[in-house]
């Protein structure tokens, strides 16, 4: 009995096997085919299906690329290069790359929004990068003026005496806080508006004319293509985020008439498309500035499309504060911090980092929107677009410049979604 | 007659003497939520370093007394008196007492975006403005005194339940409470996680902090509590010293709520 035993439970192996291949379905491309493509009937048809329908893609737009013409001055011109082939006429892009960049800015500054964009990117990369040195966030702070002047010229004097009501608006903000919160906030609101409003135009001429410094004035209305997309999207963006928190916050307040102001904000301007706010800007606002001011048309757009994009964010944004539980207020107000730190340096970050998607989103949105602009005059890559086909040499050319617009757009907003997806991760802390 | 008012002089003083011993006041407290009136007429002193159980059935206003002690809800009658600070809509006055009266949660409410250690220093840097070396230091001082130094890196979604809670303990600690409340510190972990908790609370109460501790671990009430309060329907229903409490419980309510919870 215990003999038998013994030998159904003791075992002692003395030959190790070796490793053997493991078959041929198991291993490899075979594998990956048969796992992806035809794991079943219908997902081998779906395969077919498919590898017919990019077949057929590429057999009718390959030949377009590979034949594209890119040296030719008109239309006819590559219709003759081409001989009845179907091919794409590229040379309108070679022909008109600098005016579906710049509009019509003079030739001979293009370097000033060349320098403009150069710096943008020195000037974002602090805010968007955590390993770029913080001090590089001066630049950042400094750079909306920098910019403004750079693209719009003239004396060196405006855009100084304008950042100067920032100035006076966090002076204002560090002195009076101490005595009341709400005072401090609200005379360092409407303090600078009223520095705008009626010191910095006075003060700019007198200084410009005891110091002329400048460059070139430029008037905006020969601002146009990819040039005023970018100013557009990116001031939006850079002020609807900020704006929108605020929103969002207000939203929450318990002050009554700070809450019915920011909900009456949101709701108006979600509810009305935004090219009634672009005509707005563009016919009425007018009316409504003191009489003989010259506001600029692209600032009003800017201003509008902000608004906008502001409205949105901070609905997403309470989104993100919603979903942060309670006890964060609560562990926040329990080690003393007052509502600003906590927000600040607990709610803000965890609620931001939920609304990424939603963030990104917006600013997508609002890049694409500036497309709208051409609706009220202003000549966007789409109205640039038209502009190009007036002339007798270009009528009758669609798609390349579409192409060439689209894919600049693509560039844009695929970045943008590449680097949230960045930051989501970045920020991942939670190790599910 | 000036004898009277010189005696009455003398009472007075002798309670600003006591007073000057007591750490948390509240008389005639009322609460409502809405229309429920969730605390009832609550009268309590906490003479300094006491440590006091608070226990009830659920719904019985226990955790929404201790969190009227650093506001964390509003009272609507009476008075609390923390540390000589009377708690009104004073903001100034709120973030004094806050910043005396440490609090631990049931849910830990660690935040997760940050490392232990930026847990830890947060409110030392932002509150007390201490420089962050120092309070970098007070922090890894009080992560080896909760036994988890190695961790001061983590996030705390890595960390344990009893970890988790533990560093709430100590994120409280930094900020050198001269109070500490506890709601249901326990009540969120497994089993083999409380004691470790349990443990951290005991050596505090050691060290003779003040503690107003809302649990049912009633084995730590009678280690170190030296007063227990039950509560029932937003009433203080009986308070004795835990021997008393537990062996020779005086009101119905309080037999039937031990039998319940050492029952088994």
């Amino acid at each position: 009995m215990s003999d038998t035993h013994s030998q159904t439970v003791s075992y002692v192996r003395d030959t190790m096997l070796a490793e053997k291949t493991p078959p041929v379905s198991q291993v490899g491309a075979v594998r990956w085919v048969r796992e992806n493509l035809f794991s079943g009937p219908l997902n081998s048809i779906l395969t077919i299906v498919g590898i017919l329908a990019v077949w057929f893609l590429v057999g009718h737009i390959g030949p377009w690329f590979l034949n594209a013409v890119w040296h030719a001055g008109s239309l006819s011109e590559c219709r003759e290069i081409l001989q009845g082939a179907t091919g794409a006429c590229f040379g309108v892009i070679k022909d008109r790359w600098h005016q579906l960049l710049f509009g019509f800015y003079p030739q001979d500054a293009y370097w000033r929004p060349t320098l403009t964009f150069v710096l943008l990117i020195v000037a974002v990369a602090p805010v968007l990068f955590d390993r770029v040195p913080r001090k590089m966030f001066w630049f950042s702070i400094l750079y909306p003026a920098l910019a403004f002047w750079l693209l719009w010229g003239g004396t060196i004097w405006f855009p100084v005496v304008a950042m100067l009501g920032f100035v006076i608006a966090v002076v204002i903000f560090r002195v009076l806080t101490p005595i009341s919160s709400l005072l401090g906030l609200i005379a360092s609101l409407v303090v600078p508006v009223m520095w705008w409003l009626f010191l910095t135009a006075p003060l700019a001429d007198s200084l410009s004319q005891a110091l002329p410094i400048g460059i070139a004035s430029i008037k905006s209305d020969q601002f146009g293509g990819f040039m005023i997309s970018i100013i557009i999207g990116v001031t939006g963006i850079a002020l609807s985020l900020p704006i929108g928190i605020l929103l969002a916050l207000g939203r929450k307040s318990d002050l009554l008439l700070v809450k019915w102001i920011c909900v009456g904000f949101i709701e108006f301007i979600r509810g009305v498309p935004l090219i009634t706010l672009l005509f707005t800007a563009s016919l009425l606002l007018n009316y409504f500035l003191p009489p003989g001011s010259n506001f600029d048309i692209v600032l009003r757009v800017v201003i509008m499309v902000t608004l906008f994009a502001a409205a949105y964010m901070a609905e997403v944004i309470r989104g993100g504060l919603a979903a942060l539980p309670r006890g964060q207020y609560e562990a926040a107000d329990a080690l003393g911090l007052d509502y600003w730190k906590a927000q600040r340096l607990i709610i803000m970050p965890q609620a931001l980092k939920i609304s990424i998607p939603g963030i990104v989103n917006t600013f997508i949105g609002l890049f694409k929107d500036t497309t709208l602009v051409v609706f009220i005059g202003i000549l966007d890559p789409i109205g640039l677009s038209n502009a190009i086909r007036a002339d007798s040499n270009w009528n009758g050319i669609y798609w390349e410049l579409f192409g060439f617009i689209a894919l600049m757009f693509f560039i844009f907003c695929f970045s943008m979604s590449r680097y949230s997806m960045y930051l989501e991760n970045k920020l991942k802390t939670d190790h599910r | 007659m000036s004898q009277a008012t010189s005696a009455e002089r003398a009472v007075d003083r002798s309670h600003m003497q006591v007073s000057d011993e007591i750490a948390i006041q509240i008389s005639g407290m009322n609460k409502w939520y809405g229309t429920f009136h969730v605390l009832r007429d609550i009268n309590m002193t906490v003479q300094r370093g006491e440590r006091i159980v608070i226990c009830g059935p659920s719904g019985s206003g226990k955790s929404t007394l201790i969190r009227c002690i650093n506001r964390l809800e509003e009272h609507q009658a009476g008075q609390i008196v923390v540390d000589g600070t009377e708690l009104t809509s004073d903001l100034k006055n709120i973030d004094k007492v806050r910043s005396e009266v440490g609090m631990v949660f049931q849910h830990f409410n660690l935040f997760p975006h940050l490392t232990i250690l930026e847990n830890l220093t947060l409110a030392p840097i932002w509150v007390r403005k201490t420089p962050k070396k120092d309070a970098e230091e007070v922090a890894m001082h009080y992560l080896h005194k909760v036994k988890i130094p190695e961790q001061a890196l983590k996030y705390p979604g890595q960390l344990s339940g009893g970890q988790q809670q533990r560093v709430a303990i100590a994120r409280s600690l930094c900020m050198k409470p001269r109070i500490m409340l506890f709601d249901e510190p326990t009540s969120a972990l497994d089993p083999e996680m409380i004691k470790e908790v349990l443990d951290t609370m005991i050596e505090l109460a050691e060290e003779g902090m003040t503690m107003l501790c809302v649990t049912h671990e009633m084995g730590f009430a009678q280690a170190v509590a030296n007063r227990v309060i039950f509560m029932d329907q937003g009433q203080i229903v009986e308070q004795n010293e835990p021997k008393e409490f537990f062996n020779n419980p005086k009101s119905e309510r309080t037999k039937l709520f031990l039998s319940q919870i050492l029952g088994h």
